[in-house]
């Protein structure tokens, strides 16, 4: 097993602070730079989530705000996908959670005005844990675009926020899930904030109709890379290693 | 040539303004999915170790509250031992280790209550000073912010962490101040004169 170190962050795949086209960023961003410092037990450990937290429909949100018998509004999903690290194995019984607007791109959320209205029976979050192979899926409706005060006209392409915790804290990373095909991806200042395009294809989820439900859901893969982890064996570290 | 790592760590984007439909949905007003939010409640009667609260305000470059941050801190329990997956053995079975919690909407105050943690070890064996983990996500920030608080009421100046830092002068950003008895304040300042020393780690 890998509990040893972490890999250094490869920054150049990830925004950078300051992006001053998405224009929160200007007064939010860190104007010093990072000070860098090798993992330690405060970084290489983190919070463990078990089976028993979950209940039988926080994986799907086409129910699980629903009133009895009724359904959210929208085009049935699956997504699914597995979490793994730079190395390529899977992440086993790691907490994911995701969030998103309704069909019609609006929020469940105090602070969000959009005219598009609610859906009674759609509340946006769900969660779940992976399996022994890093693997997860979950149900919900596509989420529709919205439009978002930063210029006059920008509009988000349709998107699942995903929160991951890893097997240390050190992991722990927020991104955003898009739809192959959606042309707002190019267009959207939130996504350009990431450097290259091979990134952004990476947050691209294609179609998956092998996986679709015929007659029910279509499928969208959707895999999450994590930080590598080096293994202890031959590091000189504190007894108990 | 064979290649190294196959994979490489997926882009973070930012946690956007509803982060709390996802991570606090019953903070958020979303009731009746999860019974309550993840990291809300850090101890309990059985927790062993002094109780504390740490508080503060994540604060933008123009000295404005962040009324839309998502905090999450990590830590050890009271004897220096971190949940579940630390090599040094069990540590206490009543604390997790692990708080989120987000700004208020209209002051950006957040808060926890939880427990001091004890010393851990740096790789080398030196022992690091107390401290808690910090992880600050918000609208505007693109990938998660990682710091560290230390205690005002230890001795950190033989700490490996903090030595290790070149501006010495920007230390006490990383140094709460006690304002009682077990009561903590920890700001957060993402720029200016008194930026928060962040981490890449
Ligand atoms: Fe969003």
């Amino acid at each position: 097993m890998s509990d040893g170190a972490f890999f250094p962050r490869d920054r150049s795949r990830h925004p950078p602070a300051y992006t001053p086209d998405y224009k929160t960023s200007v007064v939010r961003s860190p104007q010093k730079a990072l000070i860098s410092m090798p993992t330690t037990l405060s970084e290489e450990t983190g919070p463990v989530f078990g089976h028993d937290m979950l209940g039988p429909l926080d994986n799907d949100l086409i129910q699980n705000f629903a009133k009895p018998g009724e359904m959210a509004i929208g085009q049935r999903l699956i997504v699914h996908g597995r979490v793994l690290d730079e190395t390529g194995r899977g992440v086993p019984g790691v907490l994911l959670e995701f969030w998103q607007a309704n069909a019609g791109g609006r929020y469940r959320h105090k602070k969000e005005s959009y005219l598009a209205p609610l859906d009674d029976n759609f509340g946006g979050c769900g969660r779940t844990i992976t399996d022994d192979q890093g693997g997860y899926r979950f149900r919900t409706i596509k989420p529709g675009a919205y439009p978002w005060p930063n210029r006059v006209n920008d509009w988000r392409p349709a998107h699942i926020h995903f929160s991951i915790f890893g097997s240390g804290f050190a992991q722990r990373l927020i991104t955003q899930m898009y739809f192959e095909g959606d042309p707002l991806i190019w267009r959207c200042p939130i996504v350009g904030t990431i450097p290259d395009r091979d990134g952004i294809e990476s947050l691209i989820a294609p179609l998956d109709t092998n996986n679709t439900i015929p007659m029910d859901a279509r499928a969208y893969k959707f895999d999450i890379v994590l930080r590598g982890r080096r293994s202890t064996m031959f590091e000189n570290r504190m007894e108990g290693n | 040539m064979q290649r190294l790592d196959p994979l490489k760590e997926s882009p973070s984007q930012t946690a956007g303004p509803y982060v709390h439909i996802g991570c606090v949905p019953n903070f958020s007003g979303i009731t009746g999915v999860y019974p309550a939010d993840p990291g809300a409640q850090m101890v309990t009667k059985a927790t062993q170790g002094e109780r504390i609260s740490v508080e503060g305000v994540v604060f933008d470059g123009t000295g404005t509250p962040l009324k839309d941050a998502l905090i999450e801190i990590w830590q050890a329990d009271a004897a220096g031992i971190y949940a579940l997956r630390d090599p040094r053995g069990p540590g206490d079975p009543a604390f997790a280790g692990w708080g989120r919690k987000a700004a208020d909407f209209e002051t950006g105050l957040w808060r926890f209550d939880t427990i001091k943690p004890g010393a851990v070890p740096f790789p080398d064996g030196r022992m690091m000073a107390p401290h808690i983990s910090f992880w600050i996500v918000a609208r505007g920030i693109n990938i998660g912010l990682q710091t560290r608080m230390y205690f005002p009421d230890e001795d950190n100046s033989a700490d490996p962490w903090l030595t290790r830092i070149e501006h010495q002068n920007r230390v006490p950003t990383l140094i709460a101040e006690k304002t009682g008895d077990g009561a903590y304040r920890f700001d957060i300042h993402l720029q200016g004169p008194q930026e928060t020393v962040f981490f890449d780690v």
